[in-house]
Formats: C-alpha cells, sequence, structure tokens
C-alpha cells in the first residue's frame, strides 16, 4: 500500500534525526537540509542512502541534487514508491 | 573457487557504492576473500553502504590516515575479526580545494602537505600499521593511482601526490620485499565516483577517454578497475612488485 505524505515525513524525519541529528520536530516539509537543518553533502548521501533502504526507493545522484527541501524528498519518495 | 579464496583483505576507501573500494571488497567476497573495511569520515555511512556487499556486510572500522591514535589501533582493531591479513587495498586521496582547479601556481604549502599527507605518505602508514598482521609467507598490497607522468587539466597538486604515491609504493616493494609483501598500484582512467566530483574539470576527462581509450573507456563502470585490484592482490602476481599497473583503456599507450 502507498505511503501518505504524512507517513513518509514522519519516517523520513527519523531518518534525518538518526543520520544528522536533527530533532526530528524541526524536520518539516518547508525546511531546507543545507540551509535550515544544516545537513552538509556527505551527511545528506547518507540520508538518501538510509531513505532508499526504507522506503525502497532509488534516488540517483541527479536526482538528489534537485532535493533542496524536505518537501522536495518527501515528494520524490512519494511519486516513485511502488 | 575464487581467486582469494582463503584470504583476509583489509580495504580502505569504501564510501558509497560507486568507490573504487567498494567494487573491490565486491569482488573479492566474490572471490572468497574474507574483508574488513576501514572508514573514514562517516563510519556509519560506509556500514550502510557495506549491507550492499554480495555476503550482506563486513566489520567496519573507523580510520582517519592522519589520526595517530587511529593507526596505532588498526592492528588490533582488525584481530577482532580476522587472525592475520593476506591483502591491503589503499584506495584513499584527498585533496583541499584550493590544491586543484587550476590553481597550482598559488596553492600554499599546507594544502600540499595535506595532499601527500593523507594520498601518499598513508600507504606507508597504514602498511606499517597492519605489518603485525601479515604471515611469513607474505602478502599484496595495491593502491590506486592516477597516471602521474604528465600533467593533467585541474588535477594539479594531486597530481604531485600521486607522483609521490608512485615513489612510496616502489620503496615499500623494496623495504617489504624480505618479508614477502608485493605493493603495487593500479593506475586507474577516470570514474564517477565522491572524489572525482571534488576536482574541477573532471567532466574534460570523458572527452579524453573517450576520443582515445583503444579499447574503451565507461566511467560508470569501476569494475575493471576492481578486477585489477583483486588480480594483484591474488596469487597470480607472485614476482611482481613496485609496478604500476594501467587499467585505462589503454590511454596511456596511446601519443594522441
Ligand atoms: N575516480 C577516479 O577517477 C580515480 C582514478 C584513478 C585513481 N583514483 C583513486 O582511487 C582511490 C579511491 O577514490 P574513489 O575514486 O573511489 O573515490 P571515493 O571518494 O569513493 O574514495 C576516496 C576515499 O578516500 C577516503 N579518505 C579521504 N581522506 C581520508 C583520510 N584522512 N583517512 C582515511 N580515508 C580517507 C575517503 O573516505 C574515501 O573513502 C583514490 O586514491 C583515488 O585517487 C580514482
Amino acid at each position: 500500500m502507498a505511503l501518505t505524505q504524512e507517513d513518509i515525513l514522519a519516517e523520513l524525519a527519523e531518518i534525518v534525526e538518526e543520520v544528522a541529528g536533527v530533532d526530528k520536530d524541526e524536520v518539516q516539509l518547508d525546511k531546507s537540509f543545507t540551509g535550515d537543518l544544516d545537513v552538509d553533502s556527505l551527511t545528506m548521501v547518507e540520508v538518501v542512502v538510509a531513505a532508499e533502504e526504507k522506503f525502497g526507493v532509488k534516488i540517483p545522484d541527479d536526482a538528489v541534487k534537485d532535493l533542496s527541501t524536505v518537501g522536495d524528498a518527501v515528494g520524490y519518495i512519494q511519486k516513485h514508491q511502488d | 573457487m575464487g581467486i582469494l579464496e582463503g584470504k583476509r583483505i583489509v580495504v580502505t576507501g569504501v564510501l558509497t557504492d560507486a568507490s573504487i573500494a567498494f567494487h573491490a571488497a565486491r569482488i573479492a567476497q566474490e572471490e572468497g576473500a574474507q574483508v574488513v573495511l576501514t572508514a573514514f569520515p562517516r563510519p556509519s555511512l560506509t556500514q550502510r553502504i557495506a549491507k550492499k556487499l554480495p555476503n550482506g556486510g563486513a566489520p567496519v572500522i573507523e580510520l582517519d590516515v592522519t589520526n595517530a591514535e587511529h593507526l596505532a589501533t588498526l592492528a588490533d582493531n582488525v584481530k577482532q575479526y580476522m587472525d592475520g591479513v593476506d591483502g591491503i587495498v589503499h584506495s584513499i586521496a584527498f585533496g583541499p580545494q584550493d590544491a586543484m582547479g587550476g590553481n597550482f601556481l598559488n596553492t600554499p604549502w599546507e594544502s600540499v602537505a595535506t595532499a601527500v599527507h593523507v594520498s601518499a605518505y598513508s600507504l606507508k602508514s597504514v602498511a606499517m600499521a597492519l605489518l603485525p598482521l601479515f604471515p611469513e609467507t607474505g602478502g599484496s598490497i595495491v593502491g590506486l593511482d592516477f597516471d602521474a607522468q604528465v600533467a593533467w587539466p585541474g588535477y594539479d597538486w594531486m597530481g604531485v601526490a600521486k607522483a609521490a604515491l608512485e615513489s612510496t609504493s616502489r620503496y615499500l616493494a623494496r623495504d617489504l620485499g624480505s618479508r614477502g609483501i608485493r605493493s603495487n598500484l593500479i593506475s586507474a582512467g577516470p570514474i564517477k565516483t565522491m572524489a572525482a566530483k571534488s576536482i574541477p574539470g573532471f567532466e574534460q576527462f570523458d572527452g579524453v577517454w573517450g576520443e582515445r581509450a583503444p579499447i574503451g573507456w565507461d566511467l560508470e563502470d569501476a569494475d575493471p578497475t576492481a578486477r585489477g585490484i583483486v588480480a594483484l592482490l591474488s596469487d597470480w602476481f607472485p614476482r611482481t612488485t613496485g609496478e604500476v599497473i594501467h587499467v585505462d583503456g589503454g590511454v596511456h599507450a596511446m601519443g594522441a
């Protein structure tokens, strides 16, 4: 069954908390990874790997470049989940 | 039976699943080796990547090659997982941004020193840190080179560091020969990895290899390079040491 935007956000927030040490309540759709959440590029790589594992999606490097906010990432995962 | 059956290999440099070291670890496991990884700067990332290996994982030890304490404890940490070491893959390079990208004439010594420390001197550091674990029958050390005989666009002081790596490998071959330990490098063509992305103008290599590799070259494919590494780790190059083997589609041999 496809996950809702809310489900994805909740699980992604947990990943970001675990990997980047950002409080999960901070992880909101309009927050940018680098600007607001202070996630550096290598940490972002790990967030992506963890998200790929969790949601069973493949997020290629070219797509990662366009995921500047949490909402972008949630949208990408929602669109590409099977 | 695989060509690394029963061999115990320490693989440095797995950062992502694009890393040359990841593919070396993958083929090493496929060929029967037991593999331990070292990681820097995010062991947790390397751990996640390790799950994609054929054996479903490998132990991960934190190792910053500029950290004396990490080096001093490396052998003990490896011993928790393997009773000895038959081979090392050195797949480590780093150059500060001002050491690359056309700033050659203005790069400060500190940045050059960092590039040489991490990318060349570390071959000796890692070899010496693990030396006590090699059996009397010897073993194999393999490093990753990018042809340092010529000047490249943008590569700058990393090129100088690679020249130092080539030389370091020859001296290791000299000084570890009596222990039966071989030291060789694979000089690889360009592959799209994190390290490659940090080299300004890396895209230019695409054109060079596209035009000049007589047997062709794929920047997305680390497999040929990884196979070269595994071959050098195996018993199939028993009297080869101090050597640089090119896995570059033949570009080094072409005049134009
Ligand atoms: N990608 C290429 O085009 C290419 C071509 C020829 C040679 N090489 C060489 O291959 C090797 C591996 O690079 P890659 O292309 O797989 O990229 P990569 O980014 O996947 O790997 C580079 C590795 O160096 C490690 N590293 C950096 N500083 C370190 C330190 N202080 N301590 C320990 N490890 C450290 C990183 O953690 C990373 O795992 C490097 O020596 C590189 O110069 C790469």
